[in-house]
């Protein structure tokens, strides 16, 4: 008797989940990529270029979990800003998108990563900085992410970091934003455990505002776009973003440069960003000087 | 180890911002414990269910989930603080109430029972029955586990530090984001703000209960 409850509850669940598969899978697609155009290019024999053009196939790593840069959809293919500079780049080597493998790089795997050759290139909301250019070399930046507010979105008062002096301001306990917001504009801290946890009591006007880089706060207003909103476009600190690869390659990286160069000229760096995290960070950036070194 | 002393500032604040918690919460959670457990044996059968019920679920849900509740929940539901310290309070006071409540209970148990058929045969009323005969050899018998609950008090408080507060644990988050390289020593640091608070509280305890003993 109990056994042949179980069986009925079991097939529930199974037809239940495949309901809600299904209705998911509906509505996940239309997230409007660009796809570049793929070119019929040759290169110098040696190079890493020919090396992947000759195989057809690039490995490139992202974040998964990253919204408007690099998220993993429920197709299985991660969308984002960060994706569409790579699919801009394997379509300048000859590689269609379909054979880009993505594999996640978080946070603490990106340079074993790329040092072990697991990954051709990086793109995953990577900031340049000197330790890391000691292990890896970096293309770009392509993008300069920065500090910024989140705020409620019917909330007017705020526009600039200096509108938050002697208010409650929600960040992530010890962070390098945290200690900006208080040392450099005067704001009270409401220390969190992350960034999501200030979600309520910003929802709940306890704070006035949210801070950390605004490519973080951006894809809380893309899930919640009835609710909060970016105070300004504008950042107020700057974390250049770069393209990761194998320390030595410089002729690979000199030609990455190059390429986002033509992206920014011929207006693929827009689109791409028009078509990502342009729909909630509204003024379209231009591209940083590429930091040549 | 630098680390510690260089954040000595912190660790005083945080110390300070514990024992207040600790305190304040302390302070509210032996009041009510006792008018909860006064209920628990009171003849009107309302404030008995009332009494059984809100022990039940106080001390039956973790903590976290009260903190949730306070900080989260009840500013949701209208009811907003200034400052998240009062949620702290909340949570802390509402969760130990109930402990203190029990403990209570447990001392009111082993007042034998003549004592206070004694005190109602000479004509008191069950106040008079409770707060003159009972409740004061039922405190007495029940130091040490209020001493317990007082310590363990101290250590919930911790959970603040996760909602808002910056408390000793707050601190020792906040100090172990920014020198990732001496996280095990911020810790023993926290550990022994800790420490210095609740040692005492147990060498206090074996003190009180010398000097107020009643033997049976």
């Amino acid at each position: 008797m109990k056994k042949a409850f179980i069986t009925r509850r079991k097939s529930l669940l199974v037809a239940a989940s495949a309901a809600l598969a299904l209705s998911l899978s509906a509505c996940g697609g239309g997230s409007g990529t660009t796809t570049p155009p793929v070119a019929s290019a040759s290169f110098e024999a040696g190079t890493t270029m020919a090396k992947l053009n000759q195989a057809k196939k690039i490995t490139i790593g992202t974040k998964f979990d990253q919204p408007l840069f690099g998220q993993k959809g429920l197709d299985g293919k991660p969308v984002g800003f960060d994706v569409e500079i790579g699919k801009a780049i394997a379509a300048k080597l000859g590689i269609e998108p379909d054979k880009i493998e993505w594999v996640e790089t978080v946070s603490a795997n990106r340079e074993p990563f790329i040092e072990q050759g697991r990954v051709d290139i990086v793109i995953a909301t990577y900031t340049i900085n000197d330790a890391r250019k000691q292990k890896v070399a970096f293309a770009g930046p392509y993008y300069e992410a920065g500090q910024a507010l989140l705020v409620n979105k019917d909330d007017n008062s705020i526009t600039k970091p200096e509108d938050v002096k002697g208010k409650k301001v929600c960040s992530v306990t010890g962070s390098t934003p945290a200690k900006t917001i208080v040392e450099k504009y005067g704001a009270e801290l409401v220390p969190a455990a992350n960034y999501t946890a200030c979600l309520e009591p910003l929802r709940n006007k306890q704070v006035v505002a949210v801070t950390t880089d605004n490519v973080i706060l951006a894809g809380y207003v893309d899930k919640e776009p009835d609710a909060f909103k970016l105070a300004s476009d504008q950042t107020f600190t700057k974390e250049p973003y770069g393209i990761g690869l194998k320390k030595d390659d410089t002729v690979f990286r000199n030609w990455i440069n190059d390429q986002l160069e033509g992206f920014a000229k011929d207006g693929t760096y827009k689109k791409a960003w028009e078509a990502t995290a342009g729909k909630v960070i509204k003024t379209a950036p231009e591209l940083p000087k590429i930091d040549r070194y | 180890m630098d680390a510690i002393f260089e954040s000595l500032p912190q660790y005083w604040d945080g110390f300070l911002r514990t024992l207040f918690l600790a305190v304040i919460s302390g302070v509210i959670a032996l009041a009510a414990g006792t008018l909860l457990a006064a209920m628990r044996v009171s003849p009107v059968a309302a404030l008995r269910g009332f009494s059984t019920f809100y022990v039940e679920v106080a001390r039956n849900t973790p903590l976290t989930i009260i903190f949730f509740f306070s900080a989260i929940v009840l500013p949701r539901l209208g009811v907003k603080f200034e400052q998240f310290e009062v949620a702290a309070i909340i949570a802390l006071s509402s969760y130990t109430a109930a402990f203190v409540a029990e403990a209570v209970r447990s001392g009111v148990n082993s007042v034998p029972v003549g004592q206070a058929e004694a005190a109602r045969s000479i004509g008191m009323t069950f106040t008079q029955v409770l707060g003159l005969v009972v409740l004061p050899q039922a405190v007495r018998t029940v130091i040490p586990p209020l001493i317990n609950i007082m310590i363990a008090l101290v250590k919930n408080s911790s959970v603040a530090g996760a909602f808002f507060v910056l408390e000793l644990f707050g601190y020792g988050l906040q100090l172990s984001n920014s020198h990732g390289d001496a996280v095990m020593w911020i810790l023993i640091g926290v550990a022994f703000f800790y420490l210095l608070i609740t040692v005492p509280l147990g060498l206090l305890a074996h003190f009180v209960e010398k000097k107020v003993a009643i033997a049976r």
